[in-house]
């Protein structure tokens, strides 16, 4: 079969000619057409295999409500599964495949399915791969994954860029058909700002594929001229090729723009496609309405397709859906299609109208084309290996006739397009009037057009222009007058008919999921017979469609099958997104490096040049180590680091540590209250550390605050919690205690701040600041700090020290940080200076037993981690009562303690569990586990912080490390925690 | 969800932050036994609920948001404590 475009119409462009290859053979479409248009101008009828039968499946509609004709589209990296033909732009080169079919679409080996179909009843996952259950796992789900994958992800990275875009509008019009060019037109003229988003790539929507007059001309110049008002209008932003997927809370819509889906490839520096978060003051809901399948006898042989969709193919695209086709209906609809294929010169086999008596227009209609028309009768079956060739009829009478058919035209009445109207919970209501549901009351939307079941042209333009005018006003725009043009009334008769009763075969009510009029009866005999229950155990409607063809006809055979009303069974609603959306939109540019943004601190210029490795701390990149020319093993160099600063000294960035600006009158009793341990005592010109807690008694992080001025304290919270500390600060300040006069104000990224540790750090320190600060012990000892003028900027000194060595930490202005790193390195020449990164400053905490995130890890208490003597009893602070509370003050509870393996040539490796030596291996035998560890190059042998059961009062005893993942099981000793300089000498020095 | 933030105006949901009721108050320190409810109990309501919101993407204000939990309709935002209201507007006006 061959030759189905026809010699003129169309919205397709036929000078310009594109060819295309499905699996492989070479055709021709034309610009303007979809991969569905130019397959069947081809002849093409076959495009898939079902879902669970392997049933050979066709074109069933033109939109994207299409459940069959799902194909592979693009190749390599680019390949594309289940992309819906029908709504496919054709272009040059294009190479579709289908998919679920093996070896080839005409002969698939799976569809020995259609014959074990007794197996695939409803529910057939539950009651056929139920037994045994070590099967699930090995045997059947492999099997079904095999079997039932629709089609294959390309399993490459995506080479194309995904874009995120922000918009706020006072209307937004969802759909571009009739109604929502009417109500675009009306909102705006009114003054309003209005995007309207349409998912088609030409505007119109039903007017495209109708053929009918507006004001004097004809629906598509109607529509051209409309489009082409709007996007003269600088408030109107038109969006074709955009989905409206879904409704959000406060009027926010997620849309997805496809920009460059109709293109081989994306054109330079333009993204694949763009994800839309449009926030409106008011909606147009003007989604239209989806045609809905009869349910009869082998309704999805190729051929079998909605009357619309015909209709559609044969105005829009110029193509005629076969040279012989019936129509089959229950609506006044139907016979526009068997007049228009008619009146394009299509010999119409048949028209057979399930209805009895119709209106005395369409019977003179059929007596003026001479067509064939049966009335009160039914399609019982239909033949053809892979395209339909033949219809059996039962007539009026109860006889049989079979008659020629190479397409069937579907007409079972509209349903309106009614998800959107439920994505935030919005109960459709059933119109016993129209039979459909209509969608409920939404606050700031107006349903206007088919998707509120006015289903006439003359109501949608109606309809749209009043909501478009009514949305203008109520967003402040005085909105003119605007009458819709007239156009001629149609007929729009619809008798439902749910069911074709004694149909033979397979009668589908869910095309993508294979789920027949049979399993929906048998679901309800099994008892299913909530709407919901039928839904999961049928999949009625699961799948990427929907349901949205299928719904409507699968809750009608319910109420039958249970002798209820379609309202008393209910529906279920839909969820975002109305169609299916790439993950690739939703990602955006938020891949790989660019998952989140990467903080880097003022000296990551230099740390580069020297060779520094980085690794990641929160958002930021911390210089990890430097390693030296000759230096073959990251445990060399940190070893290196560690004996140069204990020797000599080192410079270390620590920029990344939270730093908050507390100022105020009050600032002293807020500190005191947030932190355990008093700092109202805390003179100016001094540093204290200190511990916060979560009101639950916990600790919530641990730092230094430094007395800079009166009234004026700096604190520094660990790199990952300084937005959780800064959150929690707020709360005490403005929540729980906002009498305080207190300030505060994050000042992270204000200031560089570097670590000089080391015996040599004074000296170097001398060297560099000259005489601006007096750095001797006796004016600036342990835990001192001040600012002070350094050449032409404010600098802040603190004697702290994490290291255990004689440090200060200096803090200039960000931007000069780099030149100040600069400078300390050549500052400390004559001591050799090394940088030493977050390793090292690892291994020389783990060596001073000072807890870090390993041991804040939101489960400790100040007693578990050796601090329980910092909480005063002389004040109240956050977290103080719920930490006396018995659980937390237990005796038997986890404590901080140093490990040291007995063998010490023994690796120690953290996360290992400790268990008394003779225990068996047994959860409630632990004791506890390895939280930190580190080689100490000054011990030379491993070390590692834990907490351990009673840990303190253990010093001394012999555990087993248990690990059985990587070292097996290492006997270790219980010490203290402070390996190295046990009475601080060092850093007072 | 868009929430009105009175320092700052309409903005995103994205921008904020949740803690939950905002009719707790922390109980007197001299009365612990108040402390366990206070920290761990919370009503669920189905319907209007009284809120705590940080915008910690905005201006840092914690905010009372009075929200239906059904729909997401917000009723009311104000600041959580006005005293901040007053401070903030004044920075901003300086
Ligand atoms: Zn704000």
């Amino acid at each position: 079969m061959s030759g189905h475009r026809l010699g003129k119409g169309g919205l397709i462009d036929r000078q310009r000619a594109l060819t295309f290859q499905f699996d492989g053979r070479r055709f021709t479409g034309h610009a303007g057409d979809t991969v569905a248009s130019a397959l069947l101008a081809n002849g093409v009828q076959l495009v898939g295999r079902s879902f669970k039968y392997h049933r050979p499946r066709g074109i069933l509609t033109a939109g994207s409500e299409e459940p069959n004709a799902l194909v592979e589209l693009r190749t390599g990296a680019r390949r594309e599964p289940n992309t819906r033909a029908t709504v496919a732009e054709l272009f040059d080169g294009l190479e579709a495949t289908s998919q679920n079919r093996w070896p080839s679409l005409g002969f698939d080996v799976g569809a020995i399915n259609s014959l074990l179909s007794p197996i695939f009843v409803a529910g057939f996952y539950y009651k056929t791969f139920m037994w045994p259950a070590a099967f699930w796992e090995k045997v059947y789900e492999p099997l079904i994954r095999k079997a039932a994958g629709l089609g294959r992800a390309s399993e490459q990275s995506d080479p194309d860029i995904y874009e995120k875009a922000h918009a706020f509008c006072d209307v937004l019009v969802i759909g571009g058909g009739a109604a929502g060019l009417a109500a675009a037109l009306s909102a705006a003229r009114a003054g309003a700002r209005v995007i309207l988003c349409d998912e088609d790539f030409v505007l119109g929507g039903r007017l495209n594929g109708d053929r009918r007059e507006i004001g004097g001309c004809s629906g598509v110049e109607w529509t051209q001229r409309a489009a082409a008002e709007l996007e003269s209008l600088p408030d109107v932003r038109v969006m074709r090729r955009t989905t409206v997927f879904g409704a959000y809370d406060g009027n926010t819509f997620g849309a997805v723009e496809r920009v460059s889906d109709h293109l081989p490839t994306p054109s330079p520096h333009q993204p694949r496609q763009r994800l839309w978060k449009i926030v409106a003051r008011r909606i147009v809901l003007a989604t239209g309405a989806i045609e809905r399948p009869l349910v009869f006898g082998d309704n999805d042989r190729p051929g079998v397709m909605m009357s619309s969709a015909a209709r559609t193919y044969l105005h829009r695209f110029g193509v005629a859906v076969g040279h012989s086709p019936v129509v089959f209906t229950s609506t006044d609809d139907g016979w526009v299609t068997a007049f228009d294929l008619a009146r394009a010169g299509i010999a119409v086999r048949a028209v057979i109208d399930t209805r009895t008596k119709i209106s005395a227009s369409l019977l003179s209609g059929a007596k003026q084309t001479g067509i064939y028309t049966l009335l009160g009768a039914q399609v019982v079956a239909t033949q053809g290996s892979h395209g339909l060739t033949r219809v059996t009829v039962r007539k009026h009478d109860g006889g049989m006739e079979n008659l020629k058919a190479d397409a069937l035209c579907m007409s079972g009445g509209w349903n309106p397009n009614i998800a959107l109207s439920t994505h935030l919970g919005g109960r459709p209501r059933w119109s016993d009037e129209l039979s459909v549901f209509l969608p409920s009351e939404l606050r700031g939307t107006i349903v206007a057009g088919a998707a509120r079941g006015s289903f006439t042209l003359a109501a949608a333009l109606r309809e749209g222009a009043a909501a478009g005018a009514e949305a203008a006003q109520s967003t402040g725009h005085d909105a003119p007058a605007w009458s819709a043009p007239t156009v001629d009334d149609e007929l729009s008769g619809v008798t439902p008919c749910w069911r074709i009763a004694d149909s033979r075969g397979k009668a589908f009510v869910d095309f993508q999921n294979d789920v027949t009029a049979d399993d929906v009866t048998l679901a309800a005999r099994e008892g299913f017979t909530s709407v919901e229950h039928l839904k999961r155990y049928t999949t009625l409607g699961m799948g990427t469609d929907q349901g949205r063809t299928s719904n409507v006809n699968g809750l009608a055979l319910l109420a039958a099958a249970t002798g209820r009303t379609i309202p008393e069974v209910g529906t279920t609603v839909f969820r975002p997104p109305y169609t299916p959306v790439s993950f690739g939109a939703f990602v955006g540019h938020h891949r790989g490096k660019d998952f989140r943004p990467t903080r880097l601190t003022a000296s990551h210029r230099w740390a580069a040049e020297r060779g520094a490795t980085f690794v990641e701390a929160a958002q930021w990149l911390r210089a990890q180590w430097f390693a030296e020319p000759g230096e073959t093993d990251w445990l060399q160099t940190v070893n290196r680091e560690v004996k140069s600063v204990r020797s000599s000294v080192g410079v270390c960035d620590v920029s990344t540590l939270g730093k908050i600006d507390i100022q105020g009158k009050d600032a002293a009793t807020f500190l005191d209250r947030v932190y355990i341990n008093m700092i109202s005592t805390l003179p100016v010109g001094k540093t204290r550390y200190g511990i916060m807690l979560r009101e639950d008694g916990f600790v919530m992080d641990d730092g230094t605050t430094a007395h800079i001025a009166p009234g004026h304290y700096v604190m520094s919270t660990t790199t990952v919690n300084a937005g959780k500390v800064m959150q929690h600060l707020e709360h005490a300040r403005q929540v729980t205690w906002p009498e305080l006069d207190v300030q505060i104000v994050s000042i992270t990224e204000q200031w560089a701040q570097y670590s000089i540790a080391g015996p040599n750090s004074r000296r170097l320190l001398e060297r560099l600041l000259g005489g601006a600060i007096d750095v001797s012990n006796e004016a600036f000892p342990y835990l001192a700090c001040a600012e002070f003028q350094w050449q032409s900027m404010r600098a802040r000194l603190f004697r702290v020290s994490f290291s255990g060595e004689l440090a200060f930490e200096l803090a200039v202005p960000a931007r000069y940080g780099d030149a100040t790193i600069r400078a300390l390195m050549t500052a400390g020449q004559e001591w050799g200076v090394v940088p030493y990164g977050l390793e090292a400053l690892g291994v020389m905490r783990i060596e001073k037993g000072h807890v870090a995130g390993n041991e804040l890890n939101g489960m400790t208490t100040a007693a578990d981690l050796g601090l329980g003597r910092m909480m005063s009893t002389k004040k109240d602070f956050i977290g103080r009562v719920l930490a006396g509370r018995p659980g937390l003050v237990d005796a038997n509870r986890p404590a901080l303690v140093g490990l040291k393996p007995v063998d010490r040539s023994k690796r120690l490796f953290a996360g290992a569990h400790f268990l008394s030596s003779g225990a068996t291996v047994a959860l409630n035998n632990d004791q506890g586990y390895l939280t930190s560890v580190a080689f100490s190059p000054m011990l030379d042998h491993w070390i590692g912080l834990g907490l351990l059961a009673r840990g303190q009062a253990r010093v001394g005893e012999r555990l087993r490390a248990y690990d059985p993942l990587r070292s097996g099981e290492i006997e270790v000793e219980v010490v203290s925690p402070v390996f190295f300089d046990p009475e601080g000498a060092r850093l007072k020095g | 969800m868009r929430i009105q933030c009175p320092f700052c105006g309409e903005r995103d949901s994205s921008e904020f932050t949740y803690l939950g009721d905002a009719t707790v108050r922390r109980p007197d320190p001299s009365a612990p036994e108040q402390y366990f409810e206070a920290v761990y109990l919370r009503d669920n309501p189905a319907g209007r609920h009284e809120e705590l919101w940080y915008h910690g993407f905005g201006c840092r204000s914690w905010l009372r948001v009075t929200r239906d939990t059904r729909t997401h309709e917000i009723f009311t935002v104000e600041m959580y404590n006005d005293a901040t209201t007053e401070t903030n507007q004044e920075a901003a006006r300086a």
